[in-house]
């Protein structure tokens, strides 16, 4: 486990009393992505952008852009459950291994 | 000026929460601490104070509504005994670790079992490690000033910890003692309103408690507190002197009587001190040079102070009014030997574990301890280190 990436580890003089959280949205600084157990990965050429599998995705892992088309998966939170694949029905997300 | 009375310490208890008008009270009875919210309540429900009572249905029930109305800026307290310590066990942890000043009366009571109702300190002492300060009181007196300076000693910025006010469930619970109260306005001036640094409610300052605190965080969190409770001597010396210039009444970390010359000293806590003064003053009308050190601050124990006054000593026996049953020695004797060791040396110190479950504990049974003193010391050996007072051997 690894307190992500630009997480700055305080002090005990600095920690705030009993962990307390004073700050808004902070989620997104705790990097979750390293329990994955399976790695989706967007194979470009198949995907039609029929968007079905981004409503699955419990932790909004699937990237979108601009013009809201897939482009890929965020690592730093994706969990690996697969919802996306079983969503999808042109073969354009594949499992590997972790 | 202070109003002359009697009461009950559970009365003296419940007129202090009525003098402090605290925001939440949530409390379940369980003897012998009922008294406490029962009085309470009966203020409560004659619009004597602003307090919103809580009758919950459980004493896990009654630390966590405290911890919720802490948390949300409110000064909270509670009651118990015994197994309604015990049974708030969990939540103890979190009240002290989210650092909420909340204060509670532990009326000292035995766990069962087998099960009784009398006093001993096991239930106190069991949650000796739990990261509450513990103030301990001799008579009903002392129950009342010390819950009232509790507050403020929990409250203070350098602290932020819960506390614990403890007296002996009948012995000091339901005696009823000549005391002096204070006035209300003045008890209102010296307890002040309570301003939390942070909470729930404080739209300008948002914030979330009891996040998921990983191996990152976890042990910097657990070191704050530590040394929270470490610098809460300072806190506790200070709202002493605040409460003598007040009141005329002094209080320290534990109170030294015929302590400057002794050479047999008792260690003790609470009520059992009274009885064992006596013994002293009988042993020094004598010419026995016999001392006692009744602990008032248990946590945070004040190491190098009861070092220094037991220093000259060459005898001590500490007092267990609560069994480890650990084969080492009860709770006190073994926080106070190992602040002796390594800083003073050749003092003997010896335990007793005394008045488990309410058994009476006499003069007679005092003088049986000063007596192996004096042997240790004319003999300069110690028969057996832990050591059972007033148990039928035979």
């Amino acid at each position: 486990m690894n307190a992500g990436k630009g997480v700055k580890l305080v002090s005990w003089k600095e920690i705030t009393h009993g962990s307390h959280v004073f700050e808004a949205g902070n989620a997104k600084n705790f990097k979750t992505g390293d329990w994955r157990s399976n790695k989706p990965v967007f194979i470009k050429e198949n995907c039609k952008q029929c968007l079905l599998c981004f409503p699955v995705c419990p932790d909004s892992a699937i990237m979108l852009d601009e013009n809201t088309q897939v482009t890929g998966f965020d690592y730093d939170f994706c969990k690996g459950c697969m919802c996306c694949q079983e969503a999808c029905n042109f073969k354009a997300i594949e499992r590997e291994d972790v | 000026m202070g109003i002359r009375t009697k009461l009950s310490g559970n009365e003296a208890v419940s007129v202090a929460f009525k003098q402090i008008n605290p925001d939440v009270v949530a409390a379940y009875p369980i003897t012998p601490s009922t008294e406490v919210p029962q009085f309470f309540s009966t203020y409560a429900a004659n619009g004597e104070v602003e307090t919103e009572f809580v009758p919950v249905e459980s004493e896990h029930s009654a630390m966590s509504a405290c911890i919720g109305a802490q948390a949300a800026g409110g000064r909270s307290m509670t009651a118990t005994s015994a197994q309604g310590l015990a049974l708030m066990w969990e939540m103890l942890y979190i009240a002290s670790a989210y650092r909420l000043p909340i204060n509670m009366a532990v009326i000292n009571r035995a766990l069962s079992g087998p099960i009784n109702i009398h006093c001993d300190h096991s239930d106190s002492m069991g949650a000796r490690d739990s990261g509450w300060l513990q103030i301990y009181s001799e008579d009903c007196q002392e129950a009342y000033d010390n819950f009232i300076q509790a507050v403020r000693i929990s409250e203070h910025p350098d602290v932020m910890l819960p506390a614990m006010t403890c007296f002996d469930g009948f012995i000091t619970s339901h005696k009823v003692e000549n005391l002096e109260l204070m006035e209300d306005a003045e008890v209102q001036k010296f307890v002040g309103k309570y301003k939390p640094p942070y909470h729930l409610m404080d739209k300008e300052k948002p914030m979330s408690m009891g996040p998921l605190s990983l191996p990152f965080h976890y042990f910097e969190s657990k070191r704050q507190q530590a040394e929270a409770m470490r610098g809460s001597i300072k806190a506790i010396l200070e709202v002493a002197a605040e409460f003598e210039k007040v009141t005329g009444r002094k209080y320290g970390l534990f109170e030294e009587y015929q302590m400057a010359d002794a050479e047999v000293a008792i260690v003790i806590l609470n009520s059992t001190a009274g009885t064992a003064k006596d013994v002293v003053d009988e042993l020094r009308a004598k010419g026995v040079k016999a001392g006692l050190l009744k602990i008032r601050v248990f946590r945070p124990f004040p190491v190098e102070q009861i070092v220094a006054a037991l220093a000259k000593c060459k005898a001590v026996a500490v007092l267990d009014r609560a069994d480890s049953v650990n084969a080492a020695g009860g709770p006190v004797f073994t926080d106070v030997t190992s602040a002796m060791f390594g800083r003073v040396d050749g003092v003997k110190v010896i335990n007793y574990i005394y008045g488990l479950g309410g058994r009476d504990v006499k003069t007679d049974d005092i003088k049986v301890v000063y007596n192996e003193l004096l042997e240790v010391v004319k003999t300069g050996k110690v028969k057996e280190v832990y050591n059972y007072l007033g148990v039928r051997e035979v």
